[in-house]
């Protein structure tokens, strides 16, 4: 197929200005989505599919709409929901055994917000086990095929989200992103995958892998409709302590202007490990950027190197505390044949959790047990922090980074899965932005061996709008 | 038993760990009502208190707002900087499987708690107070393959105050105890109500021959002050009779048996946990502003200490003392010690007053013979007349009691209390016409005492007196009648 090209849906504002006037009806909109959904089942990027609450909801919408009332923003807008969001009415697994069955009694803020706005969950997207890995291979149901090429994977952990964008099931698709999450499924499946700033977007009613780390963010096929989606889901949020208030600027101002700004090339992610074909294609595309006026130069996070190791002491630390409350007691999963309590814990969770998420645990407890805190998770924090010291000096000097989002492009299906470490090096370009908390984008740049390739384009903390609008200027170049 | 000369060659050392419930209306990181007390098992929960996946704990600002004033109240203030952190371990009872609690950077840092014993004044330490939230409670059937859990507890506010290992005797430490309920009652961080639990004793006890510290045990969750004496008791004598045996004392977690009047053994310390501490990301750090301490400390009300200084300024005995010190944080919404310092101005009406409250009211109020509740001036008038009335001889000490439990028994307090007391029959009469028609009936009907006292028996006096006291139904003033006795005898 030629995904991500044929634009099957309008912009999302076109779509809600029809909805809203009658043109286009709400209804059809939802059945066209899960007519996509089923037309694309072999790819394997949902989980479920919400039909019956969407098609009523689009039912009440139309008739609003027919009475002239105000729908909003995202006005009849389907959209897909990583696994890991609380939806009313559907199930919220995370792709996991443990928590199959478990049917939300709450909702996501983010996805409260969508819905304020008009718009309709028609599905649950695939990911990667509690948003653990970087492929799909890691959920415990199926992994989902790249649209590019059906031996390979979309990246992950939101990596139904990005082949769901990818193949017109629905104009965008919510993400999170906890050390290149969002950013490279987008990068792999050729689509746009923002991750804001931390605490940007209030992360109430998804389910956490590392607190420290998770940002919620878009999939779309383009900026603009990215920064839509981000406008509505964006700002302080009672039910999350770590959540920021939204710039007073609307996020769809999107009003740049590219001469003189100074774009750094991060020179620790543009490396010679990046496969030749890719590198090509980014200097092209930064080449472009020079044309149109940036101002580009070098800049390096000297710590960068050390990120990774960083990433994987103080995520699975994370994850371990944070994935104790499934324990098969209260809901979820439980092994029926326990006998004592003892029993109960071992084998709901020792049954539950698939092989990533136990590994993880037992990372995670390794490096928070007494006698070894102060030699990992310590000092791990303590590199944390220089590196956002490293990148605040860096963006005293640039304005943006840029740089590769992957060394490779999607890889083949059960090529890593046997090698967590080589897995692991698949974030190697992205986990940074996560530790600093800073918002970064993926966007394709173009097309290398038939598969997409994408750009990382990177900002100081909170000047997600600025990146935004330079990576809508960066996608007119590179169109 | 162990005889008290062997007991004498060992020292004892106890530490005392309080876990105090905080007064606030909701739990600490949901918004969910706080009041466990008489609400059915698991109505008290959201998401969060369940630990349903994508839930984050929000900070309830009001449970900082205790522990501030907890600061004060343990001569200490709130710590500019403290953070949360989660103590992991898996129990049905703890939904997230950790405890959000604050680890190495607590709330309070340093204090220290007065107490007195046997007359002598001794300050206590206090190592920390950190917050923390309550877990749920379990509940295991005897007989049953189940156990039950009940979650309305889970995220109610608790402050552990944590002691120096200061106390040597079970005496001490059932002061302190007493003691902090006193502070976190009168700084009203907590309704402390020790029958529902909201104050809860870890005590440590080990004893020792030499300057080394002993092994300790820590007998955890008492919920009484005698509990707290008892324990140390029991556990300074086990102690001593295992080391006088030649045996070791194993480190460990105990329980105490209130029917046995015994400590016993709940588990060793070889199978600690490790509760793989680490800081919550999902909460930022508390930071709290100087003007914020600021506000607080001039907000503390008056603490024990204090009133000690004043009431014993006017004369009152320690005993009395802390008789009122209890009473005034009793059930009920019964204040004395504001009545007292509205009079500091009139020591002398001032210390009267809390006599008549410590004898009177007090005494009665708990045998449930005065009911009536008043507003502090309402009760600042009744004893502002009852003052003057008594120095003014209109009313005799018996007739004040009386005259206490009729008004304090009243509906509304009395509209004019001199009518009341006349219509009760509770003053005293001064009218001379009056009681001199008694005097002279009295002197007719006793000729021979009254002869005797004419010939210089005075002691006789006093029957004539009381004559007049008794034919005047107690009413007559009996230093008037006196003095009209010794007049119509030509004295």
């Amino acid at each position: 197929m030629d995904p991500g090209t044929q634009g099957q849906w309008p912009p999302i504002k076109d779509i809600a200005a029809k909805v809203q006037s009658g043109e286009l009806k709400a209804a059809d909109l939802v059945e066209q989505a899960l007519e996509a959904i089923a037309d694309n089942k072999e790819y394997d990027a949902i989980i479920a599919t919400t039909g019956g609450r969407a098609r009523e909801r689009a039912k009440d919408i139309d008739a609003r709409a027919a009475k002239g009332q105000e729908i909003g923003r995202l006005a009849g807008v389907p959209f897909i929901a990583k696994d890991n969001f609380l939806v009313y009415g559907a199930e919220t697994t995370a792709a996991s055994n443990i928590l199959k069955g478990f049917n939300a009694p709450y909702q996501a803020t983010a996805v409260n917000k969508l819905e304020a706005e008009g718009a309709i969950c028609v599905a649950k997207a695939n990911l990667d086990a509690f948003a653990h890995g970087s492929s799909t291979e890691n959920s415990d149901f199926f992994t989902t095929k790249n649209p590019y090429d059906m031996a390979r994977v979309p990246g992950g952990s939101s990596g139904g989200s990005a082949a769901a964008v990818a193949l017109q099931m629905a104009p965008f698709a919510t993400g999170t992103d906890t050390g290149s999450s969002i950013r490279l499924p987008a990068a792999f499946c050729g689509v746009v995958g923002f991750k804001p700033t931390y605490g940007l977007v209030s992360r109430s009613g998804v389910v956490a892998m590392a607190s420290s780390l998770d940002v919620i963010g878009p999939l779309a096929r383009n900026v603009e409709d990215a920064a839509l989606v981000l406008d509505v889901i964006a700002g302080r949020d009672n039910l999350d302590s770590t959540t920021i208030e939204k710039d007073p600027r609307p996020y769809t101002d999107l009003s740049f202007d590219l001469k003189g700004v100074k774009i750094g090339i991060l020179k620790e992610y543009m490396d010679d490990s990046i496969a030749p074909g890719i590198k090509t294609q980014l200097q092209q595309a930064i080449d472009k950027l020079r044309a149109a006026g940036a101002n580009i130069t070098e800049v390096s996070i000297p710590s960068m190197p050390l990120s990774l190791a960083v990433y994987y002491i103080l995520c699975p630390a994370e994850v371990s505390s944070n994935l104790s409350r499934y324990d098969g007691q209260r809901y979820g999963y439980t092994y029926p044949e326990a006998k004592d309590l003892e029993e109960s814990y071992s084998q709901s969770r020792g049954r539950g959790f698939g092989k990533e998420a136990k590994r993880r645990i037992m990372i995670g407890t390794y490096v928070l047990s007494s006698g070894y805190y102060d030699a990992y998770y310590k000092r791990a924090q303590t590199v944390r922090t220089k590196l956002m010291q490293e990148f605040e000096t860096a963006f005293s000097k640039v304005d943006f980074m840029v740089g590769a989002v992957s060394p490779t492009g999607p890889f083949k299906i059960g090529e890593k899965a046997s090698d967590p470490l080589a897995m692991y090096l698949a974030d190697l370009f992205m986990a940074g932005a996560n530790l600093a908390g800073i918002p970064s984008i993926s966007i394709p740049a173009g097309i290398n061996d038939n598969l997409p390739v994408g750009l990382q384009l990177m900002a100081p903390q909170r000047a997600d709008r600025d990146l935004l609008a330079l990576a809508k200027q960066a996608e007119e170049l590179l169109a | 038993m162990i005889d008290p000369k062997t007991r004498a060659k060992y020292a004892t050392t106890i530490g005392i760990e309080c876990h105090v419930q905080l007064k606030t209306k909701t739990k600490l990181f949901a918004a969910v009502g706080n009041d466990a007390r008489e609400a059915p098992p698991n109505s008290l929960v959201s998401h969060i208190c369940f630990g349903l996946p994508g839930a984050l704990p929000v900070l309830n600002e009001a449970a900082i707002g205790l522990a501030a004033r907890a600061a004060f109240a343990l001569n200490s203030r709130p710590q500019k900087f403290s953070k949360f952190d989660r103590k992991h371990y898996f129990y049905p009872d703890l939904p997230k499987g950790y405890q959000i609690t604050q680890y190495d950077e607590p709330i309070i840092v340093g204090g220290s708690v007065e107490i007195e014993v046997d007359g002598e004044t001794k300050r206590v330490g206090i190592t920390r107070a950190h917050m923390e939230e309550d877990a749920g409670k379990s509940t295991h059937q005897a007989g049953q393959d189940y156990s039950l859990v009940d979650l309305n507890r889970a995220g109610t506010p608790l402050l552990e105050i944590v002691s120096e290992p200061d106390m040597h005797s079970s005496a001490e430490a059932k002061a302190y105890v007493r003691e902090l309920y006193l502070l976190m009652r009168y700084a009203d961080v907590s309704d402390a109500n020790l029958y529902y639990g909201n104050m809860r004793f870890d005590v440590n006890v080990s004893v020792s021959k030499t300057e080394t510290l002993g092994t300790r045990t820590e007998t955890k969750n008492l919920n009484s002050f005698r509990a707290v004496e008892k324990t140390v008791d029991y556990e300074v004598d086990r102690q001593i009779e295992l080391l006088e045996k030649g045996k070791a004392i194993a480190q460990e977690t105990r329980g105490w048996d209130d029917a046995k009047q015994k400590t016993f053994s709940q588990r060793s310390k070889e199978d600690v946990e490790d509760y793989r501490y680490m800081p919550d990301p999902d909460l930022p750090p508390i930071i709290i502003e100087q003007s914020y301490i600021d506000r607080v400390e001039k907000e503390m009300p008056s603490m024990p200490g204090e009133w000690r200084k004043r009431l014993s300024g006017l004369g009152l005995e320690p005993a009395a003392v802390e008789t009122l010190l209890d009473a005034e944080v009793e059930e009920g919404q019964v204040s004395y010690l504001p009545l007292i310092d509205m009079l500091l101005d009139q020591p002398e009406a001032a210390k009267q007053t809390a006599n008549w409250q410590i004898n009177v009211e007090v005494p009665l109020r708990r045998e449930g013979k005065i009911t009536s509740i008043f507003s502090d001036p309402e009760m600042l008038e009744i004893y502002k007349w009852l003052y003057r009335s008594s120095k003014e001889r209109k009313v005799s000490s018996n007739q004040a009691k009386d005259f206490l439990v009729a008004a304090l028994n009243e509906k509304q307090v009395p509209a004019n209390l001199d009518d009341f007391a006349k219509q009760k029959g509770l003053v005293q009469v001064s009218d001379e016409g009056e009681i001199a028609k008694i005097v002279e009936q009295v002197i007719k009907d006793n000729a021979q005492a009254a002869e005797d006292v004419k010939s210089g028996e005075m002691k006789a006096i006093g029957f004539l007196v009381g004559q007049v006291m008794k034919a005047s139904k107690g009413k007559a003033n009996p230093k008037l009648a006196q003095d009209l006795i010794k007049r119509q005898l030509g004295l």
